[in-house]
């Protein structure tokens, strides 16, 4: 191959791109960013950069001289529109098109909104630049958020903006914050730690709308002044900050022949069906499921760029979904793949005392492992998980 | 030189954390002690919490190995090392060496991470 574009300037761009490097890989590498900025690292948007204890310089995911050692191409603040894989051509935003041989696919995901006008003081959180707007909006004394959606975004912004001393409701349709994710059980665990800090939690009811400061219901745009409730009950907000999920970024390849569902379809060593594409990261529906985890989107670079430079699957990245969440203090990490049936049981400590390491289990196997605050034996206890085999899938 | 606390409190496989400025973690590495910067440099995660294989220490967050001995990292995600310091054992006393510029130490506070025989 002579050129290689990466598509997606983040982590999983990033990672692929040192891989080829690393590989031996010494053609032409181009790096397609829609985000003016060069790749950061986003976990700590929701929390130290949100706080103010972490600014965007100490984000970066490579210094200046790793990106001269890279010696790629970069073409930042450019949005990829369509891939053609018969010609060999990427177009960029503006018609632009781009020779290219071998093509990474790292787009990442795209949060979800809720429908209706935009209205000041709505925010979604997955940039850079999302959260510097939303931390401004945070800027101006104490105001009243609410956060829709107690997911693991939500959940680590509204911990920062009971740090930051505002009013904060989360509202959550579930019945209780990461029931999918958790259980029931350890589900109440993660409701306790926003009641513990100050933070309303209304759980079992949707939002039917937002609307702006004013008369409810007016219709004109504006800043946003009430969260309606699908409950009928109006919450006062100054900033919302929608963390409902998202969804993969590959609008910009319907018509490819790239095979798209809930993500870029690919093999487990992330090759698509199409000679010379691979996928990496949010964006990629690896081996039936689509992962938004840092650490897989870190480790599975190095498999598709080595895919990738042999032109065939020659390995497979098989770790377990491992992630981490700190809210409140509280740490909180996952590994494994927890069935929506499998039975918690604590292995040390108790929720009660915001320190525990639990396991998941299903006919007497274990499936995942959970800790709070017990950073070594959760790391004792995912190893012991992996040797094992870690499970099957669900 | 700081004391870290007494050798028999510091058994194989266990690691202390000093609370300095920076923290810094000691170490038993089956038997062999050693002294590193206790953050990681990839981010805020304390490596006295990691998990002893050898001398490596793995962190307990990203999972970026770290050669205790030298400091480097032995896999991504961290790239920079971190700083080694000497140990000594004197007289069934650990102590640390840190070059000037620390803190002042507050041994009493250092706290074993995991089951310590103390």
């Amino acid at each position: 191959m002579r050129t290689i574009t990466v598509i997606g300037a983040s982590l999983a761009g990033l990672h692929t791109a040192l891989a080829l490097r690393a590989e031996g890989y010494e053609g032409r590498l181009v790096i397609v960013g829609e985000e003016h900025h060069r790749p950061y690292d986003r976990p700590p948007l929701s929390k130290e950069f949100l706080t103010g204890a972490l600014t965007a310089e100490k984000l970066s995911l490579a210094d200046a001289e790793e990106i001269a050692e890279l010696d790629a191409d970069w073409l930042l603040g450019t949005r990829a529109e369509g891939l053609d894989p018969p010609a060999g051509s990427v177009t960029l935003a503006g018609g632009r098109t781009l020779a290219t041989d071998g093509v990474v696919i790292a787009t990442g995901a795209t949060p979800r909104t809720l429908p209706g006008e935009p209205l000041e003081g709505v925010h979604t959180l997955r940039t850079l630049d999302d959260a510097a707007a939303l931390r401004e909006d945070l800027s101006r004394g104490q105001v009243r958020v609410v956060v829709i959606g107690a997911g693991f975004i939500g959940a680590e912004v509204a911990s920062s903006c009971a740090t930051l001393g505002h009013n904060v409701t989360v509202v959550e349709a579930a019945d209780a914050p990461l029931l999918p994710q958790l259980g029931a059980r350890m589900a109440a665990f993660c409701a306790d730690l926003h009641t513990d800090h100050g933070v309303t939690l209304l759980t079992g009811t949707g939002v039917r709308g937002l609307h702006a400061d004013g008369v409810p219901g007016s219709g004109q745009g504006g800043r946003v002044g009430w969260v309606e409730l699908a409950d009928g009950r109006f919450l006062p907000a100054d900033v919302v900050l929608v963390g409902i999920g998202a969804r993969p970024a590959t609008d910009w390849l319907t018509g490819s022949g790239l095979a798209l569902d809930d993500g870029v379809v690919c093999d487990a060593g992330g090759v698509t069906a199409l000679p010379g594409v691979v996928a990496v990261g949010d964006v990629a529906r690896t081996a039936g499921r689509r992962a938004e985890h840092w650490t897989s989107a870190m480790e599975s670079a190095a498999v598709a760029a080595r895919n990738l430079l042999a032109g065939a699957t020659v390995q497979t990245y098989t770790a377990l979904p491992y992630f981490w969440s700190d809210q409140y203090g509280i740490r909180i990490q996952l590994a494994g793949h927890r069935g929506p049936h499998d039975t918690v049981r604590l292995v040390e400590g108790a929720p009660e005392d915001r320190s525990f390491l639990a396991v998941y289990e299903r006919d007497g196997t274990t499936t995942a492992v959970l800790a709070a605050n017990r950073p070594r034996p959760f790391t004792r206890a995912r190893r012991e998980l992996t040797r094992e085999g870690g499970l099957a899938a669900v | 030189m700081i004391p870290v606390c007494r050798l028999e409190d510091l058994p194989a496989g266990e690691s202390i954390r000093l609370d300095l400025e920076p923290p810094i973690a000691v170490f038993n590495a089956d038997g062999e002690l050693y002294a590193v910067d206790d953050t990681c440099t990839h981010q805020d995660a304390s490596l006295s919490e990691g998990w002893l294989e050898g001398c490596l220490v793995e962190c307990p967050l990203h999972a970026a190995s770290f050669d205790l001995r030298t400091g480097r990292p032995t896999c991504l995600p961290a790239r920079k090392p971190v700083r080694t310091h000497p140990v000594s054992v004197l007289d069934g006393t650990v102590w640390v060496h840190v070059e000037t510029g620390q803190a002042a130490p507050q041994p009493q506070t250092a706290t074993a991470t995991q089951g310590s025989a103390a």
